[in-house]
């Protein structure tokens, strides 16, 4: 009893010694902040307490896209704004200089164009692709397995690489003299140049990404079907309802929020595909695999002559179609809301 | 008044530990090879010998000497020197060592022949010296063409007869290609000059692509497509980016490959006794013989704040002695004419392909073209490598017909001319 009670003496002791200062500090912001307070009113406070964040995030986030937008109306090869000439829409007119959005060849920024059809195309196959094999890994995962927890860690590791060593690991997987050539080789099947394919290539972009953030969108999906209420598929069992129809019924208009921020996310994501690529494929062979943030970067830094007001209006637009997605699925997302009040 | 003089303390040191002191020198080194550790070495004894200049060498990556300080010396940053590929491309922010060096005429009896490619057109400047010089040339895999009986062709060989003699190699030894070339506009003008062509237009301009470039770019393309040149290398990226066939002819895997000098090191290590293999020079073609010169030179970069010391670190890093000790041990070829002219380099060693390649090396830098030793001067050579590359690149895996790509190639030199008015 003595010793639980010298204990919790102690334990407070040092509690107290370790808050010193922080409650120092407390009664010292104390003095400004209360005046403060009475200048702003307590309603003002919200505001002052806002202010460093949105101080951040102006500074952080605002202005360089202002400066973008700038740069995007200035031509020339320097990095100095005030040694760069104002051009208007130059750059845009220059980007949008097509006789058929098509045809890339057709435009004077091919490379732009290819950059935009290889991009589009990669989005709607990865998008789909990973929202169906993350629907379906998680749903696996909610089941009751053997070694559950196992499989759940082995879904997600790949989230935890960095992106250009899931890059490398895939591109000495997949090289002329990689491991997949030699597998094939031991069953006498001759080696082939995967990443130098076109087809191949365009292919091997999207399954290495989806390799690599599936089991992110899994690990969001399953703690959505984690949430459902037990009492609706009892329910449903005792009612004698098909698998199938429990799936369209109760699990999929549950899991529909969190299929949303997964949809979105998975998006913005796609949309702005580049590191594991640019290790992987360097955007080729030709221009098969190049995406818009990796033409964004050659075009203002990596270039033999750099042109950061093209690169500029390149990533303008590209920010406008994030914009789009974002609005869109903020639309989809109220209206969901709305459905689920009424 | 305690306060005042704490805050003055402090501002004191913050102040102590980001201005550059009298005497301090800052060098931004990239390294292929040994040459970091030699350079480390060398820094050790020139402060031994100048007690009041401290150095410091930041030995950093390629990628950081590429894209990363060009950025910083357009904001006016960046360090005292550095040492650098793109070397006329950056001219303008070198430092004139001409009233600063103790015997300008030294030099520019010494380093004179490339004093144009670093600094700015029709200036007399000294921006500092190479620390090596580059000449692209050939490598053959001597054991792959003795097993398969063909004779290695003669130094006048053409490239029309190494790509026969290749392929017979390729053949008879079951290897996936004969040839390859670096992904590179550098290691690829080589051929083009060979076959005549010229990049400069009569306005010092760009011009558009000539008979001699289009012939060697068809056979090249043509070649590619046979099977005879490794296409792996060329289709592995977009764009200009840069990528080395080294590692498949380390691996056995090429009869034939073109690259540079600076690879003589890097192939004596690697290949080590697993096969023999030859510096050839470079295949001739209708109108030369020619390689590509290039290198890395070491700069003073003009917003330095002790420009004495900078000039006084230059000096003695350009001496004869020096040099020839920086090439000996790192197996340059040296860019100094003194050392050039006297001969007797003994390269430090004991691999005899390595010690027969310099010599192959020094021997072909005797047949490079006027045309080829303009270029790394000129101020539009990566403007017109990049376009080639990236056009060839896409020609070759099958997105532009081959006329397409050389009116893309002009189109796109054309534009970027227009750019940088």
């Amino acid at each position: 009893m003595n010793t639980n009670m010298s204990t919790a003496t102690l334990t407070s002791r040092l509690g107290g010694l370790l808050m010193a200062p922080v409650n120092l500090l407390m009664r010292v912001l104390d003095i400004p902040l209360r005046a403060v307070q009475k200048a702003a009113g307590i309603g003002g406070m919200a505001a002052v307490f806002l202010a460093p964040n949105m101080l951040i995030f102006g500074i952080f986030v605002l202005l360089p896209l202002v400066i973008n937008f700038v740069y995007s109306m200035t031509g020339g090869t320097a990095f100095f704004l005030s040694e760069r000439e104002f051009v208007g829409a130059a750059q845009y007119e220059r980007l949008f200089q097509c006789a058929n959005y098509l045809d890339p060849m057709s435009c004077q920024e091919d490379a732009f164009w290819t950059a935009v059809g290889n991009t589009f195309w990669f989005v709607v196959l990865q998008v789909s692709l990973m929202i169906l094999t993350a629907l379906i890994t998680a749903l696996i995962l909610n089941r009751d397995l053997a070694a559950r927890s196992f499989w759940r860690a082995v879904f997600f590791f790949p989230v935890l690489l960095s992106p250009v060593v899931v890059g490398l690991i895939w591109k000495w997987i997949l090289q002329r003299q990689g491991l997949l050539n030699f597998g094939l080789y031991q069953f006498g099947v001759e080696p082939y140049t995967w990443l130098t394919d076109r087809n191949w290539t365009f292919v091997a972009t999207i399954g290495v990404s989806l390799w690599a953030h599936m089991g992110f969108y899994a690990l969001i999906l399953l703690a959505g079907l984690q949430a459902i209420p037990k009492d609706l598929y009892e329910a449903a069992e005792m009612d004698g309802t098909k698998p199938a129809r429990v799936f369209w019924r109760i699990t999929l208009p549950l899991l529909m929020p969190n299929l949303l921020v997964v949809v979105v996310l998975a998006l913005i994501r796609a949309v702005q595909i580049f590191d594991e690529v640019y290790v992987l494929t360097g955007g080729g062979p030709g221009t098969s695999t190049l995406y818009l943030t990796q033409y964004i970067y050659e075009t203002g830094f990596a270039s033999a002559l750099r042109n950061p007001g093209l690169a500029a209006a390149a990533s303008i637009l590209m920010g406008l179609v994030l914009v789009v997605l974002t609005l869109v699925q903020l639309g989809i997302g109220q209206r969901g809301e709305k459905k689920g009040k009424r | 008044m305690k306060t005042k003089s704490l805050l003055a303390g402090a501002a004191f040191a913050l102040l102590m530990s980001t201005a550059a002191h009298a005497g301090d020198v800052r060098i931004m080194w990239y390294s292929d090879g040994v040459e970091g550790d030699v350079m480390k070495d060398l820094v050790g004894r020139f402060m031994k010998e100048n007690p009041g200049i401290n150095v410091t060498l930041d030995n950093v990556a390629y990628s950081v000497i590429k894209d990363q300080l060009p950025v910083q010396l357009e904001a006016g940053n960046g360090p005292d020197i550095a040492r650098v590929t793109a070397i006329k491309d950056l001219s303008k922010h070198w430092l004139d060592l001409r009233p600063l060096v103790k015997d300008a005429k030294y030099w520019d009896d010494n380093f004179g022949a490339q004093a144009d490619w670093m600094r700015p057109d029709g200036s007399k400047q000294i921006s500092g010296f190479m620390t090596q010089i580059t000449l692209t040339g050939g490598y053959a895999n001597k054991t792959l063409f003795d097993q398969a009986g063909v004779p290695l062709p003669g130094p006048k060989a053409t490239w029309e007869e190494w790509a026969a003699a290749a392929k017979k190699v390729k053949e008879s030894q079951k290897i996936p290609f004969a040839m390859a070339i670096d992904r590179s506009g550098h290691r690829l003008t080589a051929p083009l000059l060979s076959y005549g062509a010229n990049y400069v237009g009569q306005d010092g301009k760009p011009a558009p692509l000539d008979k001699g470039a289009k012939d060697f770019l068809t056979k090249f393309v043509g070649w590619n497509q046979e099977g005879s040149f490794s296409k792996d290398v060329w289709v592995s990226a977009a764009g200009s980016t840069y990528r080395a066939a080294a590692d498949d002819f380390i691996n056995g895997q090429l009869a034939f490959y073109y690259s540079g000098s600076w690879q003589v090191a890097n192939l004596a290590t690697k290949i080590g006794n697993s096969f023999d293999w030859v510096a050839v020079g470079s295949p001739c073609g209708p109108a030369a013989c020619t390689g590509m010169p290039g290198g890395a030179a070491l700069v003073a970069v003009k917003y330095t704040k002790n420009p004495k010391d900078v000039a006084a670190v230059m000096d003695w890093f350009a001496q004869e002695k020096i040099v020839k000790e920086f090439s000996e041990r790192t197996l340059f070829l040296p860019g100094h004419k003194g050392v050039v002219d006297k001969g007797g380099l003994d390269f430090k060693t004991d691999n005899a392909f390595a010690k027969a390649a310099l010599t192959k090396y020094v021997e072909a830098s005797k047949t490079t073209s006027d045309t080829a030793l303009k270029l790394p001067g000129w101020r539009w050579s990566d403007t017109v490598y990049a376009a080639i590359v990236t056009r060839v690149g896409q020609t070759l895996a099958g997105e532009l017909k081959l006329d397409d790509a050389f009116a893309r190639i002009d189109a796109d030199i054309a534009q970027k001319v227009k750019d940088a008015k």
